[in-house]
């Protein structure tokens, strides 16, 4: 949950830094406009500090490989191979099935996830003001709880022992594997669902709430059913918004860690150790103790993250003008 | 489904008021039930646990529970709420600080370089933190700062996208003629931006407090890869450690399952004496 709100935020537009607003009291080449980067210097340290360096060092890494001389009794020592790592990982089968696996189960997730928000905050919009504060709250309840920990309590639902679930499923004689074949993605989707669909709706909803009434208010009058304004006014009014939502979700869920981690507990068989890139990054580096080749996978991924953004970014952008 | 508060023409039906009611029930059951469960885990015993249906509560056992928590390790569990805590406020407000330092710094002063610091920021925020986990472990390992509250702190300091609202409510609340005023009373910059900037953005500056002290306190991988002393874990990395104990000794279950339940209430209470700020905060960060 932690990446939720910065990866849901939208990609800041032009119009905050309109015209208008440049023409504050320093302006560019004016006495004193030096004293800004000043207050921008912490930043700026911490950036090159938490960022260029990190993105730096484990370049040079990725450079390296660790060998050992001889018939492999010998000391190992490190030794610069050059673009050997980004090779292997280029063609390493095993990540880029875990970029391609992580990727198409986000996407259907996400689709779904935001098609409940959706279809919530449709819903709240036809209920009294009371009622949606009511619902709102408790809606977002899964928000306020840490991914560790709802992560957690599914992980104990999907157990098969000592679950309600399970209990009320054998009630009506179905013996429902949480994690055999197919399954584990619906298990993983629900737990991702679950923490997503308030937040999102709270989202949604906001955007609903912007648009101009008159925009459906004629439709109403004219007699138009409720489902058939949402179809046909808000919802295309706010498609705009759920595209960018969800690409920047998208991004997001490549990243997607702790939840399988956890998970992986109690089905070990079922979420290999590379079942998403980061895991295979963590895998790689920890358990392996190969940080040279985890260090040119968490390159190689940060890359293939800038180009969707940055794909992302275009083509909202071009939506935009 | 129109209603009182849309002042629609067409009054909803019967039917269509009990289906809508209805079906937020039935999604306002599924949000709440896991929950419930953790509630309900949490007063049972290890054979409860297993023996007893867990949406209802059997024989209460949470003051054992709750005993079992705090003795175990010399009461280990309270300093991981402890780190947790002070994790999370000394990063947010470390952030925060720099955030509408930086913000403020590029919304009023036109100094060279200035339009590719935004672009920086701009890109940096749109990047996942995670990215960045493996290659700051380098680093910190590289200095031997790993194990140490600085191998979480510092990164929890430079958040661009704080940076991104600092720049967007200095804009918005800080005019430029009040800092000329100062200026002409013969007021330093950094005096402006002490007593008279600040104060005016101290709603962004909650704000942002508020968005990086909920990311910190949920932040899992920074600290996994980062701390492996027991001692400097925050509850998250806790619970999974007491996780991965369970999967060998059945009887961490019910450790953690309370445990998983206490570490919600400090960040609940949070959220909730926030609660103003953390609405408009939630649509701050996404539909700016």
């Amino acid at each position: 949950m932690e990446t939720s709100v910065s990866t849901l935020t939208r990609p800041p537009t032009a119009a905050t830094d309109s015209p208008v607003r440049r023409s504050s009291p320093r302006r560019a080449g004016g006495r004193g406009a030096w004293k800004g980067l000043l207050f921008a210097l912490p930043f700026l340290v911490g950036f090159l500090a938490t960022y260029v360096v990190p993105i730096g060092f484990a370049f040079n890494q990725s450079l390296q490989e660790k060998k050992s001389s001889g018939l492999g009794f010998g000391p190992t020592q490190i030794v610069y191979t050059g673009f050997a790592n980004f090779g292997s990982v280029l063609t390493d089968a095993a990540f880029w099935s875990s970029m391609a696996r992580t990727l198409c189960f986000g996407t259907v997730q996400i689709a779904v996830m935001l098609g409940i928000s959706l279809f919530l905050a449709l819903l709240l919009d036809g209920v009294a003001a009371r009622a949606v504060r009511f619902f709102r709250a408790g809606l977002l309840v899964p928000y306020v709880v840490p991914t560790v920990v709802s992560s957690l309590m599914w992980l104990f639902l999907y157990s098969p022992t000592g679950s309600p679930l399970h209990d009320m499923l054998a009630r009506v004689d179905l013996d429902f594997d949480f994690f055999g074949g197919l399954n584990t993605y619906l298990s993983l989707g629900n737990l991702l669902t679950w923490q997503g669909i308030g937040f999102n709706m709270i989202l949604i909803s906001a955007s609903l709430q912007a648009l101009p009434r008159e925009l459906y208010e004629a439709a109403r009058l004219d007699g138009a059913r409720e489902w058939r304004i949402a179809w046909s006014v808000k919802i295309p009014n706010i498609t705009g918004i759920l595209v960018l939502t969800g690409m920047f979700s998208l991004i997001g869920r490549l990243q997607l860690f702790a939840e399988p981690l956890l998970l992986r507990q109690i089905a070990p068989e079922s979420i290999n150790t590379d079942f998403t890139p980061m895991m295979e990054i963590y895998d790689k580096a920890f358990k392996a103790g190969n940080y040279q080749y985890a260090a040119a996978e968490s390159l190689v991924l940060a890359v293939v993250t800038g180009i969707l953004a940055f794909v992302f970014y275009r083509i909202t952008n071009r939506k935009m003008s | 489904m129109s209603s009182v508060a849309t002042g629609g023409g067409v009054r909803p039906t019967r039917r269509a008021v009990v289906l809508t009611t209805g079906l937020l029930l039935l999604f306002l059951l599924y949000s709440l039930a896991p929950t419930w469960f953790l509630i309900v885990s949490s007063t049972k015993n290890q054979t409860d646990l297993y023996s007893t249906f867990g949406l209802w509560f059997s024989s209460n056992h949470f003051g054992d529970n709750f005993q079992q928590i705090w003795q175990y390790h010399d009461g280990v569990f309270l300093r991981w709420i402890g780190n947790s805590i002070l994790y999370s406020t000394l990063g947010a407000l470390g952030s925060t600080f720099i955030s509408l330092a930086a913000g403020y710094g590029m919304a009023k002063y036109a100094f060279r370089g200035r339009g590719v610091m935004f672009a920086t920021v701009v890109g940096a925020s749109l990047l996942p933190s995670a990215l960045l986990a493996f290659p700051l472990y380098l680093v910190f390992a590289e200095i031997g700062l790993t194990n140490t509250i600085w191998a979480v702190l510092v990164p929890y300091f430079v958040n661009p996208f704080g940076v991104y609202l600092g720049k967007v409510y200095a804009d918005s609340s800080v005019p430029d003629e009040l800092m000329e005023a100062a200026r002409i009373d013969g007021a330093s910059e950094l005096r402006i931006f002490f007593s008279v900037a600040l104060r005016l953005m101290s709603t962004g500056g909650i704000t942002i407090f508020m968005l990086d002290f909920i990311g910190i306190w949920n932040n899992f991988f920074l600290p996994l890869f980062m701390l492996n002393g027991e001692r400097t874990f925050p509850v998250t990395l806790g619970l999974y450690s007491w996780l991965q104990q369970a999967q060998t000794a059945r009887d961490m279950n019910t450790l953690v399952l309370t445990g998983s339940l206490l570490s919600i209430v400090p960040l609940a209470i949070f959220m909730f004496a926030l609660q103003k700020y953390w609405r408009s905060g939630i649509l701050m960060g996404s539909l700016k």
